[in-house]
C-alpha cells in the first residue's frame, strides 16, 4: 500500500510530469514535489512523486555493500 | 531499472548472507512494521537465510488489514446514496467489512470504481458534475499528503462534487500502543521506508530515545533489507539503541516539508478504530473545518450500527505480531486469498497473504 517506485521525469507541465518507469510512461503529479526537474528521477506513490532520489546517497550504499562483498569474498562457501 | 536493479545483486547479497551467519548473534525478535517489508522479506526468501535464532515478526503497517469494519461500512453505506460514485483503491475490495465487501456491492449494482490515484477520482469528478463522488481515503502517511493534495485542488479548481471518507492512519501511535500493551518482545523494529520519507527519518528517534529499541529505516530491495537487518543485529549484539537510516537516497531528517504542511493544513489529528487494537488515540486524520465540504462524513450521514465481528478470523492477533499466520485454524482451508475471512488474507501486503504465497513449512 505504500509502495513507492522509482521513476524518470521526462517533461513537465506546470504542476504535471511524464516520468518513464521502466518501458512505461505515466502521468504524475508534481504538487508535493515542486522542485522536481527534468531527467531527476522520484519516487511515485499513488500518482504523486513524493521525494527526489538522492543518487550519491546511492551510490554511497552501493559502495559499503561492495565493501563488504570484497571483504567476505574469500570467506568460504554458503553455510547451510 | 535504475535505483533497483543494483539493490538485487544477488552476489552481494550472498556476502551479506555470509556475514549475518558467521557473526554470533543474541536471540532476537525483529519486526518489519511495514507490509510491504513482509512480502519483500518472503518474496526474496530473506526469512530462510537470516540466523536461526534471529525472528522475524510481521507488525500492523498494512492499511487494508487495519482498516476497521466501522470504516468499510461507512463506504458500503454511502454508495447508497443517489447519484454517488465510490472511488477506492483496489485493495479495498474484497476486505469483508460487517455486512458486505465492495465487491458484493458493486455485484448489486452500485456503482464502485477502482482507482490508481485521487488524480483519477478528482478526473472523474470532472467528467460526471451530477454525481457525487466519494473516495475513501485509507492509508498511512505516505498516503495522506496525496489525499490532501486531491482536495487542496478540488477546492482550487472548483469541483464541489468531490468528496472523501478520510480514515487516514498514523503509524507512530500505532506502534506505541503495540508496545505499550507489552504482548510481545521486540528487540529491534525494522521502520517503515516510505513513512519516513514523508515524516522523516527524525520521528523515529522515539523508538531508541523513549523505548530503548534499535530502529532502522530500509528500502524495499533485498540488499536494503539484509543490510537493514544486519545494522539491527549489530546494534542488538553491542548493545546499542540507535536510528539508523540506511535507506538515505530517499529518507532525509526532515522527511517531506511540503507533504507534511499539506496534512497540517487539510487534516486534524483525531481518535481513530485499528483492526486488532481498538480506537487508538490521536491516531488518524481527520477533514479539518477549513475543508468539511468535501469531507464525506458532513456531507452524508454514515453511522452506521456498532460493526459486528467476524467470528474465528484472528487478523487481530496476527497484526499484534502475537501469533503467526500459520497459527489461525482457518488458515490456507478455510481462509485463502481467493476466500478471504480476514483482511491481512485479502491485501497483497497482508501477513496471512504473505504466509500463502510465500511460506515453506
Amino acid at each position: 500500500m505504500c509502495l513507492a517506485i522509482p521513476a524518470k521525469i521526462i517533461s513537465i507541465s506546470n504542476e504535471t510530469a511524464i516520468a518513464e518507469i521502466g518501458d512505461v510512461k505515466r502521468e504524475i503529479s508534481l504538487m508535493l514535489l515542486p522542485e522536481a526537474e527534468v531527467n531527476d528521477y522520484v519516487l511515485i506513490h499513488a500518482g504523486y512523486a513524493i521525494q527526489k532520489i538522492d543518487e550519491d546517497e546511492a551510490n554511497k550504499t552501493l559502495e559499503l555493500l561492495k565493501q563488504m562483498d570484497e571483504f567476505y569474498n574469500n570467506s568460504g562457501t554458503l553455510e547451510e | 531499472m535504475k535505483f533497483i536493479t543494483e539493490f538485487r545483486d544477488s552476489n552481494l547479497a550472498e556476502s551479506i548472507i555470509k556475514l549475518l551467519r558467521k557473526e554470533a548473534y543474541p536471540n532476537s525478535n525483529l519486526m518489519e512494521f511495514c507490509g510491504g517489508h513482509t512480502v519483500a522479506i518472503f518474496r526474496s526468501g530473506i526469512r530462510e537465510v537470516v540466523p536461526k535464532n534471529v525472528k522475524m515478526l510481521s507488525g500492523p503497517g498494512c492499511p487494508v488489514c487495519v482498516t476497521s469494519n466501522s470504516d468499510i461500512d461507512k463506504a458500503g453505506k454511502v454508495v447508497r446514496y443517489p447519484d454517488v460514485i465510490l472511488t477506492t483503491f483496489g485493495d479495498m475490495m474484497k476486505v469483508p467489512g460487517s455486512y458486505d465487501s465492495l465487491y458484493d456491492l458493486r455485484a448489486k449494482g452500485y456503482d464502485i470504481r477502482v482507482v490508481y490515484s485521487t488524480i483519477d477520482a478528482l478526473k472523474i469528478a470532472e467528467e460526471n458534475k451530477n454525481k457525487k463522488i466519494v473516495f475513501f481515503g485509507i492509508g498511512f502517511e505516505t498516503t495522506a499528503p496525496t489525499i490532501a493534495a486531491s482536495i487542496i485542488e478540488a477546492k482550487r479548481r472548483n469541483i464541489n462534487n468531490y468528496f472523501v471518507i478520510s480514515v487516514l492512519k498514523l503509524t507512530i501511535p500505532a506502534i506505541k500502543k503495540l508496545l505499550s500493551l507489552g504482548e510481545v518482545k521486540v528487540n529491534g523494529i525494522i521502520g517503515p521506508g516510505h513513512v519516513s520519507t514523508i515524516t522523516g527519518a527524525n520521528d523515529w528517534k522515539f523508538l531508541p530515545d523513549e523505548y530503548k529499541i534499535p530502529c532502522v529505516l530500509t528500502g524495499f530491495e533485498p540488499l536494503d533489507i539484509l543490510l537493514g537487518i544486519k545494522s539491527l543485529l549489530d546494534m542488538i549484539k553491542q548493545n546499542k539503541q540507535e536510528l539508523v537510516t540506511e535507506y538515505l537516497r530517499s529518507v532525509k531528517p526532515e522527511g517531506n516539508i511540503i507533504a507534511k504542511e499539506m496534512i497540517e493544513k487539510v487534516f486534524i489529528v483525531d481518535d481513530s478504530d485499528w483492526r486488532g487494537f481498538n480506537v487508538i488515540e490521536k491516531s488518524g486524520l481527520k477533514i479539518s473545518k477549513e475543508f468539511e465540504e468535501f469531507d464525506a462524513e458532513k456531507v452524508f450521514d454514515l453511522k452506521t450500527e456498532s460493526s459486528i465481528k467476524n467470528c474465528g478470523c484472528k487478523c487481530d492477533e496476527v497484526l499484534r505480531g502475537i501469533i503467526s499466520p500459520v497459527e489461525c485454524s482457518l488458515f490456507r482451508e478455510v481462509c485463502n486469498p481467493e476466500n478471504p475471512l480476514g483482511p491481512c488474507m485479502v491485501s497483497s501486503e497482508g501477513a496471512c497473504a504473505a504466509y500463502y504465497n510465500y511460506y515453506v513449512e
